[in-house]
């Protein structure tokens, strides 16, 4: 029997659990020619700003090892162009499409979602409280429980869209944030972002990238990814789109069995652009294998 | 652009620390403009991660091959360095914005370093074209001195420079191009290689009025387009400075379009 692979974010259903993680797959048309975006259980898109921004002067990213530190800076047409340009591209494709937002006031996250409720083709907001590369906005919502409350209600009152809530690893204690953004009426959380990092060419004693600081994607955090997804899991009911150097079906089942009802492929996009169906179907075939019927019902099986 | 796996035919060391990678990808060979880069997997774990993006040095399209030239830089390259015959690379490609066809009768080429590389597949095409080609060619010294003998094989003028002197001009390759550029004749200037080299290329070709495009290297992640990591500033006619992809807007820019800081 074909293992079912449908997913429950909230009200949103997708047709399996996974999707690129934001900011690793543009807006999905550029990777068109390499990947089948029909067969992905939902598609994220790159953040998009209330107004175009330019982003962050370059070097933008530089390897680690496993890993890559980068700060784009969020660089993106704005919700305008976004709207007017990719939305009818991106519609008939008959993917949930998820789009992340970044503010950089609480009341851009709102107008935000309002000017994104009712657009065609657009299922779900994800909101971006944990980029750590720009100046105004970002972590800065994310790190502090009260202000991720209140981005979350003022994102909940802006839109009837369901909301996912994308958390920040740069806090002590991300329970405390996943708690306080669920009190707010998050229908999911999405974790992690990146981890903040800095990486010096010690020859000219100047930092590798143009922004000093980026943040650290790739393999190299994925065991703090599964920890603290793992963590989450047990402080809040939402359901959890699990990510973090994601690169394998099995990386893929770590996240799943620590408590994520999806996952997100990030970095590794980069690497190899079909990984994302390979991580489905190693999902289909651990299923098979395991007698596991639903892929809900190994969500936060973890045995301890 | 699609996604391959060719074959490495054979991998020559043709001076110490580069490598001449020859591999069977008639796709890539068919498709592919002068200028345009491949990206390529190199190796198969975490380190190197990210995939690589090495210019096209030359194709042969009747056998199907595509040429690479690389530099040992880094674990990357110095994998794809020491693959020999019958590996098979793992290449997205043909990417990016190459040169554009010339307009002009003649073309200078300036090449420093490795940064030749894409220039060699760009100045058979003019040759071919009835173009008069002179390419400037700069290295650190005589050893390092790249694919000389095959660019004079196919007809172009080649001048040489070295750092050292063992070879040519003593001094920088750029310091060859004003009497190129004096000759009459109406020239097109094509370069790649270091930013600073290219910041002087860019001033000498704009100081007479001639049209110049240079191909850029950055630190590349997805080649495509998507994660906006690649961009180098640029300066439209409106004088705003933006940031452009050189995966997918360049490598190759027009001259007068790129911004270049103190440092180059």
């Amino acid at each position: 029997m074909e293992p079912d692979l449908t997913v429950q974010l909230g009200p949103l259903r997708l047709t399996n659990p996974v999707m690129p993680a934001s900011g690793t797959f543009g807006f999905g048309l550029e990777y068109a020619s390499l990947v089948d975006l029909r067969q992905l259980g939902a598609l994220v898109v790159k953040s998009v700003t209330l107004h175009p921004t330019r982003g962050n002067p370059p070097p933008r990213l530089c390897e680690t090892p496993a890993g890559i530190l980068n700060a784009i800076g969020l660089m993106n047409p704005g919700v305008e162009v976004f709207i007017r340009d990719k939305m009818p591209l991106l519609e008939p494709l008959g993917v949930p499409i998820i789009v992340n937002i970044a503010g950089r006031a609480q009341a851009e996250y709102a107008e935000l979602a309002a000017r994104l409720d009712g657009v065609p083709g657009v299922s779900a907001l994800e909101v971006n409280i944990s980029c750590p590369n720009v100046k105004e906005g970002g972590m800065a919502f994310g790190a502090d429980p009260q202000t991720a409350a209140l981005v979350t209600r003022s994102v909940r009152q802006a839109t009837r869209l369901p909301i996912i809530v994308k958390l920040s690893p740069n806090v002590t204690d991300i329970s405390v944030i996943a708690r306080a953004v669920e009190a707010e009426g998050a229908d999911a959380l999405s974790l992690i972002n990146t981890l903040t990092g800095l990486v010096i060419d010690v020859e000219k004693r100047r930092p590798v990238l143009g922004n000093t600081t980026g943040g650290l994607a790739g393999p190299a955090i994925r065991p703090v990814a599964v920890h603290l997804v793992w963590r989450v899991a047990r402080a809040v009911r939402l359901p959890i789109i699990g990510m973090g150097g994601i690169t394998s079906a099995s990386d893929a089942l770590q996240f799943i069995l620590a408590g994520a009802s999806a996952v997100a492929v990030g970095t590794q996009n980069f690497v190899q652009p079909k990984a994302m169906l390979e991580v489905l179907e190693g999902i289909k075939e651990y299923m098979i294998r395991h007698g596991v019927a639903r892929v809900q019902d190994i969500v936060g099986q973890l045995q301890v | 652009m699609q996604q391959h796996i060719g074959r490495v035919v054979v991998n020559s060391e043709i001076a110490p620390g580069y490598s001449l990678v020859t591999v069977h990808l008639p796709v890539v060979a068919a498709a592919a403009r002068p200028g345009q880069f491949v990206h390529v997997k190199a190796g198969g774990g975490y380190y190197p991660l990210l995939r690589r993006p090495i210019s096209i040095h030359r194709v042969d399209r009747e056998q199907g091959l595509v040429y690479l030239l690389v530099e040992v830089r880094g674990p990357g390259t110095s994998w794809l360095a020491f693959q020999g015959g019958g590996t098979p690379l793992d290449i997205i490609g043909p990417l990016g914005t190459g040169f554009p066809r010339p307009s002009t009768e003649r073309a200078v080429m300036v090449g420093g370093g490795v940064g030749m590389a894409p220039l060699v597949f760009l100045a058979e095409e003019m040759v071919h074209y009835g173009i008069e080609v002179d390419f400037l060619l700069g290295a650190r010294s005589e050893l390092q001195l790249l694919q000389r003998e095959f660019l004079t094989g196919i007809g172009a003028a080649v001048q040489v420079a070295t750092d050292d002197g063992s070879c040519g001009h003593h001094g920088r390759v750029t310091d060859l191009l004003p009497p190129m550029l004096a000759k009459g004749k109406e020239v097109t200037v094509y370069a790649c290689g270091p930013r600073p080299m290219l910041k002087t290329v860019a001033e000498l070709a704009a100081g007479v009025g001639v049209p110049c495009w240079l191909s850029l290297e950055e630190f590349m992640a997805c080649g495509v387009g998507a994660c906006r990591g690649c961009v180098t500033a640029t300066r439209g006619n409106d004088e705003q400075v933006t940031y452009k992809d050189v995966c997918t807007d360049g490598p190759v820019f027009a001259a007068g379009e790129v911004v270049f800081f103190n440092g180059a």
